[in-house]
């Protein structure tokens, strides 16, 4: 029986307090990490667990941390990705609205590891209790010493700093968060520079999700074994997996990385509404292309996903029954994507708006015996041609739907009206 | 506080004032209900940037009102969670019983109805956003219970939190 680590503390009413936080041996790795380790043994010690980070990318914190130049005159930032747009996803709000102090913990360990003295959270305007809640957090933090001059009187000085977004998908986007932070419109930069070397203000930059940082406390105090020896060798971990849609029992659940979704969706989730069946899954956030019901059986972590053409990405898993029309959910995929487009580049802003009135059109029974053509013909002229990956989750979403559901795109087109309605 | 020192305690964690641009304009829309030009102005003067800088980012992010929005924000989630939970029901429900369309404002300027994307709360989907309070598990008796609840509330500060998060896994 898998024990929840990063969910621990939020059944308790009082989880987000400090009382409680400290109480379950909270900021005890932060003072293990001040006292007792350098700033390259806390990276060596994520290295060594094999942590990936949990916004999407999967990419390796540790190595990522190590990327910071040790030698620069400028200021380093650690920057929270904590704007959570991806439809399906709500993990990181229930942390911080429930447990702001793991968190906080996270972010002043990641902090002392690359030389950060200023972190900012980057929180979705949407999430104000959230918002609320961890400010009352950061003050409660002050208060006891863990930030601010000489933490736990140490030589590490730290402040913490929410910034709040303002309702652009974009913004989940790490280059387009640091112009936004810097008070522009959110659209991605050119990479490279990578921000570990010129983010924030042109300075070392670091960023991480919320899962991500609030995993580092465990890895510190439970040790890189204990974490490597969850789930799988190339994705270990617990991980937090957000269920939602046509499904009995939705909810956010840790599980250790790799289950298998179909376990995930039919055992915790409690499988299919009353009297329907799952005709299709999209595991990991609309950006992941869908899963046919015959493919559940696929693990629930970075590669095994990778492997059957989707991506675990920030594991919001979406359940679609078969009462529901893809004709309709890819529509309202590439709806979102297109509303969502920060207009910089023209294969994202023109392919998708043109995606968007053929896609319509199919689906009111209007469709033109080669608009599928049409359709995938903008994928391609989509995917790869974009600036950031916002295009590309677009282009791969509805790519999937005509895979795996192109004899409902045909009769929408044939029959000339919506089969569902 | 005044706006002004409201806005110069928000530049102060940033070491470019561009970067309060943003803190500063939901500082002024809460002040103001939402965001005139002359308001977009004083906002560019109070932090001694381009007046251009903030007119972009006012109509970029879609938390930022340029014309005025009716006292209570209805704004319905339909990304693909809650469609698939039937929000599409509850916005035509909302339409019929408000008189108004998607957009619109009703003419007592008590409400603007909207459909939003994804307001990360699929667990409890269908939800809407009402001010700072998220409305979730939604159906039609509720919807009307909180229209109800809104309009006898009308002329009061709202701001609860809400109370509506489901436990974990549940």
């Amino acid at each position: 029986m898998f024990d929840p680590v990063l969910l621990r503390n939020i059944g308790d009413p009082d989880s987000r307090l400090l009382s409680t936080y400290e109480a379950g041996g909270g900021y005890r790795a932060l003072a293990k990490v001040l006292h007792e380790h350098s700033p390259d043994e806390v990276i060596d010690l994520v290295k060594a667990s094999n942590l990936r980070g949990r916004g999407g990318a999967g990419f390796p914190t540790g190595m990522k941390w190590s990327f910071v130049p040790k030698r620069n005159d400028k200021p380093k930032y650690l920057c929270c990705n904590a704007d959570e747009g991806e439809p399906g996803t709500f993990k990181d709000r229930i942390i911080m609205e429930r447990d702001p102090h793991q968190l906080i913990e996270g972010l002043a360990i990641s902090a002392y590891a690359i030389g950060a003295e200023t972190a900012y959270v980057y929180v979705r305007g949407e999430y104000v209790m959230a918002i609320r809640h961890l400010e009352h957090a950061i003050a409660e933090a002050h208060e006891k010493g863990y930030l601010g001059r000489k933490v736990l009187s140490s030589d590490f000085n730290f402040a913490i700093h929410i910034h709040c977004g303002a309702g652009a998908y974009i913004c989940g986007e790490e280059t387009a968060m640091l112009e936004s932070l810097e008070g522009k419109r959110a659209q991605p930069r050119l990479k490279p520079p990578f921000p570990a070397v010129a983010g924030l203000y042109a300075s070392p930059t670091v960023i991480n999700n919320v899962e991500t940082l609030v995993c580092v406390p465990h890895i510190i105090m439970r040790g890189p074994d204990w974490f490597r020896d969850i789930g799988p060798d190339k994705s270990p971990g617990p991980k937090l997996y957000c269920l939602s849609g046509q499904v009995r029992k939705p909810g956010l659940y840790e599980l250790p990385m790799g289950i298998p979704l179909r376990e995930l969706v039919e055992d915790y989730a409690g499988g299919a509404l009353p009297g329907r069946k799952i005709k299709a899954v999209i595991p990991g956030g609309v950006s992941a292309p869908l899963i046919p019901e015959r493919g559940l059986d696929v693990g629930m972590d970075f590669d095994s996903l990778a492997a059957v053409g989707s991506m675990l990405g920030s594991a919001g898993v979406i359940v679609i029954d078969d009462s529901t029309c893809m004709v309709k959910v890819a529509t309202r995929i590439i709806e979102f994507f297109h509303h969502e487009s920060c207009g910089k580049c023209t294969p994202c802003r023109e392919g998708l708006d043109w995606a968007v009135k053929v896609l319509h059109r199919v689906e009111a029974g209007q469709g033109a015996p080669d608009d599928l053509d049409q359709l995938k013909a903008l994928c391609k002229g989509i995917f790869g041609n974009t600036f950031c990956a916002l295009g590309d989750g677009a282009a791969m979403g509805l790519r999937a739907a005509l895979q795996h559901f192109e004899p409902e795109f045909v009769a929408h087109i044939e029959e000339r009206r919506c089969p569902f309605h | 506080m005044t706006m002004r020192e409201k806005i110069e305690e928000a530049a102060v964690r940033y070491p470019d004032r561009r970067s309060a641009i943003m803190p500063a304009l939901l500082i002024a829309q809460k002040e103001h209900g939402h965001l005139p030009g002359p308001v977009l102005e004083e906002v560019a003067d109070i932090l001694g940037v381009e007046r251009i800088w903030v007119y972009e980012l006012a109509t970029f992010y879609t938390h930022f009102h340029t014309e005025p929005i009716g006292m209570f924000h209805l704004q319905l989630c339909d990304n693909v969670s809650c469609m698939l939970r039937r929000s599409e029901d509850l916005l035509r429900h909302m339409e019929d019983v408000l008189g108004i369309k998607k957009g619109g404002t009703t003419p007592d300027g008590l409400f603007t109805l909207s459909t939003v994307e994804c307001l990360g709360a699929c667990e409890m989907a269908p939800v809407m956003q009402v001010g700072d309070d998220y409305h979730g598990d939604l159906d039609v008796a509720r919807i009307d219970a909180l229209l109800n609840s809104l309009r006898a509330t009308a002329g009061r500060v709202v701001g609860v939190e809400p109370a509506s998060i489901r436990p974990s896994g549940e």
